[in-house]
């Protein structure tokens, strides 16, 4: 008998646990998905409003009406995968350790970070991708652009590179905790940080923006895990960004390898607090 | 001591524990202000993207570039003092967990001792962020078009005053709901939506002139005079007799929610059983 656990089945059973414990509380589920789809239509309303107002976000961008709805449903995929994998687990990270619980996770044969990231899931936050996915379709179908099936596909592995970018930002943000005692504000944290990953990169120019662009580019690679993948989808690859596209590969590794040594050593200075 | 002396001391006393209380993790505290300035750079830069689309000079609903920033700046002003997290989720569970006799029992009002929890904590709010409000609004000095005149600054610290009591008097009737349904975290999902785009957090409420009938709807309901009415009156977007009647009816909307609250906590209290030691 292997002692290796299977990884596959153990995020089969948090899933299956997570949709128990969602399905218990029928009226509150239906609620959070009312409510989802609820921020996600104000959003889209916003940008109709804006574009009442402006034929295109930064003059020469191409971030028209259309193109740009795509750009948001792919915010909206990204960042609903995220809500509905790890937000959960890492909102509860920070309790975690200031009750001394993470003894429990410690304790148990599987990777720590594993079983810290995907305990709980949140099921209701998959109405937001489904939203984005339906928007997608809709800003596609009104875009001069039509992306073949390789532009789908690298979408796919970029919207995938996205979501690790993001994964390490929260990882590392959710490893302070064991510094700080307490980090009640990770969600805040992670929302204003990420926050920045929601607008194309265009917006970033002069002696405010430059600086950010370059820093969320390369320091912290936020700014690819959307603009990259929407790209792909709402217009043909400009000269230069081929490069951009091959980064963003490099970025996604590199965060998540970063994220994972900052997480294990903030686990070296965990103290229990347990009696 | 007479009565009124020992009920200044007492109320003294919970305002001196609630700032140490919220002393205890500064740094969680510290971090987690200086990271709700880092959206406003995202609106500046998103509105001046905006506006180079545009022609020079050309405005959006009447409002330029500057004018679109300074207000995104100023309701941040008016957030630090009508937004309450915690005050609505953490009074339902106190009433869920049972915590809430020990206010049945001492002799301490429960909205009294909440508001003065929250007054402490705001002032440490401003105590903590008055520095990178500060260093921010230097920095944007330039997209505002100068101080406003004296009985302007008046009406807009009373504003903020008001916006801080219908913030608090809303929430704690939002907790207070768990009198009757013990689970008050969905409704609180959806408070907080339609406070943020209600309130004129999102967007400037200017831009929906053009849909009178949605803007009317903005205008019946409170949440206008939680980010948007403050943030107008500085900077001017409402004068004269739209100001003083603005006033008023934020006055009507205090009035309105602190007396609900206190027929809220009197039904509530009336309604709950608590059990064990």
């Amino acid at each position: 008998m292997t002692t290796r656990p299977s990884y596959a089945a153990v995020f089969a059973t948090f899933a299956r646990n997570s949709l128990v414990r969602d399905m218990m509380f029928r009226g509150n589920f239906l609620i959070e998905c009312g409510t989802s789809i609820a921020w996600s239509a104000m959003n889209f309303c916003f940008y109709l409003v804006l574009f009442h107002y402006t034929p295109e976000i930064s003059k020469g961008s191409g971030w028209t009406k259309n193109p740009f709805f795509v750009f948001l449903a792919t915010s909206m995929i990204v960042n609903s995968v995220l809500q509905v994998f790890i937000l959960p687990n890492m909102d509860r990270f920070s309790e975690l350790i200031r009750k001394g619980d993470l003894d429990f996770i410690l304790l148990k044969p599987i990777d720590t970070q594993f079983a810290v990231s995907f305990e709980r899931i949140k099921w209701s936050g998959l109405s937001t991708t489904l939203i984005g996915i339906a928007l997608l379709v809709y800003g596609l179908k009104n875009i001069e652009f039509t992306p073949g099936p390789i532009e789908v596909t690298l979408y796919i592995v970029y919207i995938a590179c996205g979501v690790a970018i993001l994964y390490s930002v929260i990882v590392s943000l959710a490893a302070a905790s064991v510094v700080m005692g307490r980090n009640q504000t990770l969600y805040d944290f992670w929302f204003s940080l990420t926050i920045f990953s929601r607008y194309p990169m265009e917006i970033y120019t002069g002696r405010l923006g430059t600086p950010l662009r370059l820093g969320f580019s390369f320091l912290i690679p936020i700014l690819l895990a959307i603009n990259v993948p929407a790209r792909f989808m709402a217009k043909p690859l400009a000269r230069g960004e081929g490069a951009l596209a091959g980064y963003a590969i490099i970025a996604a590794v590199a965060s998540l390898l970063m994220s994972r040594w900052i997480f294990k050593r903030a686990l070296r200075g965990y103290r229990s607090a347990s009696s | 001591m007479n009565s009124s002396t020992s009920r200044i001391l007492v109320w003294w006393t919970v305002l001196r524990i609630s700032v140490e209380e919220r002393l205890i993790y500064r740094a969680d505290f510290a971090l987690g202000t200086l990271m709700r300035f880092l959206p406003i750079v995202t609106q500046i830069l998103l509105w001046q993207a905006v506006f180079t689309a545009k022609k020079p000079g050309e405005s959006i609903a009447g409002l330029s570039r500057d004018n679109f920033v300074a207000y995104y700046l100023m309701v941040t002003i008016s957030r630090a003092f009508s937004s309450m997290p915690t005050l609505a989720s953490s009074l339902a569970m106190e009433i869920r967990d049972g915590e809430i006799k020990k206010y049945l029992i001492q002799p301490i009002d429960l909205i009294g001792f909440l508001m003065l929890k929250r007054v402490a904590w705001k002032l440490v709010y401003y105590l903590v962020a008055f520095a990178p409000f500060a260093l921010v609004f230097t920095l944007c000095r330039g997209f505002f078009p100068g101080w406003p005149s004296a009985p302007i600054l008046a009406a807009y610290i009373a504003s903020l005053i008001m916006a801080f009591l219908i913030g608090f008097f809303l929430e704690a009737l939002i907790g207070m709901v768990g009198f009757w349904f013990l689970e008050v975290s969905s409704l609180l999902l959806v408070y907080m939506l339609l406070n943020f785009i209600l309130s004129g957090h999102m967007f400037h409420l200017k831009l929906l002139e053009e849909w009178p009938a949605v803007d009317m709807v903005f205008d019946a309901l409170p949440f206008k005079y939680l980010a948007y009415f403050p943030a107008a009156v500085f900077l001017g977007t409402e004068q004269g007799p739209a100001l003083v009647q603005g006033l008023w009816i934020q006055l009507a909307w205090v009035l309105f929610f602190a007396t609900a609250c206190r027929l809220a906590y009197r039904a509530g209290v009336k309604r709950y059983s608590g059990f064990g030691g």
